[in-house]
């Protein structure tokens, strides 16, 4: 990862763990690193398994569910599982009203999610 | 890196306790609204500021937590949609102008570009399936979901949203 990284990445169980280094998930600049970031994670995997945590973060704009949606659709096209997980009811709440809920594989915690990979 | 314009400043001290005629000074009123206008060039830490000033008139005034989140993130929506289109094309040292007027019940926040305007009819509804997947549409739809009022001036270059204290 490049010095001025957003995330932290971890390998569990061959999943890949990444998690958030900022409260705020607001600035465009910052959105469009993370989202390379993640990216470049999925498109190392012939079949990527991704959890992302949003342990820590507070805030979320409409650009960085756009980045989400992004990296679910290139985890799909490559036949991988995207899951996520320790989501800030405030936040969840931002998930319902554009039903992206619907969407995603949201799970409580880690390990709840971590339990659901096929 | 210019954050608060000169005249924003100007804007506020209108309500300066220190203008009250002395004859009132034995009974002076806590002012009951907070109000200005920011400028904001199109640069992170102008617009972080622009948010946190808002968001701390609020908290002074009792707002709860779940309404600082609305509000911010209402905030930083219009203020993004108003850079993102209504000032493609221009200058980021182009200022929108964010007005504010925070009381004990309400947030009255306006945000208004210097661009031609645009029609909200045109935005395509991000929640229907065949759009669910697009990278884009949603800050509007969490301005609507979190605001009691959310309306465009006949130009549609300046977004007025109100936000009510819970309970009020």
């Amino acid at each position: 990862m490049p010095s001025d990284s957003r995330i932290r990445v971890k390998r569990v169980e061959n999943i890949t763990q990444v998690e958030f280094l900022d409260r705020n998930i607001l600035d465009e600049a910052n959105i469009q690193l993370i989202g390379q970031e993640i990216s470049q994670l999925v498109d190392a995997e012939a079949s990527p398994r991704l959890l992302i945590s949003f342990q820590g973060v507070e805030h979320l704009s409409s650009a960085a569910l756009g980045a989400l949606i992004a990296i679910n659709n290139r985890v799909r096209n490559r036949s991988g599982q995207l899951r996520m997980a320790n989501i800030d009811p405030q936040i969840y709440e931002v998930f319902v009203i554009t039903r992206l809920n619907k969407l995603f594989n949201i799970h409580g915690t880690t390990d709840e999610a971590m339990k659901q990979f096929k | 890196m210019l954050h608060l314009e000169p005249a924003c400043l100007a804007d506020r001290p209108s309500l300066s306790t220190a203008a009250l005629p002395m004859a009132h000074a034995h009974h002076k009123p806590a002012p009951d609204l907070d109000q200005g206008t920011l400028s904001v060039p199109n640069e992170q830490r102008a617009m972080d500021e622009a948010q946190n000033h808002v968001i701390a008139l609020a908290e002074k005034r009792g707002f709860p937590k779940a309404s600082l989140f609305a509000v911010r993130l209402a905030l930083h929506e219009a203020i993004m949609n108003a850079f993102r289109h209504g000032h493609k094309g221009l200058a980021p040292t182009v200022p929108v102008h964010v007005k504010f007027q925070v009381s004990d019940q309400h947030i009255d926040l306006t945000v208004e570009d210097q661009g031609p305007g645009f029609d909200p009819q045109d935005v395509p509804d991000p929640t229907l399936e065949e759009n669910l997947e697009r990278g884009s549409g949603r800050g509007l739809l969490l301005i609507r979901a979190y605001m009691s009022i959310v309306e465009y001036n006949a130009k549609g270059n300046a977004l007025r949203m109100v936000y009510d204290k819970p309970g009020t």
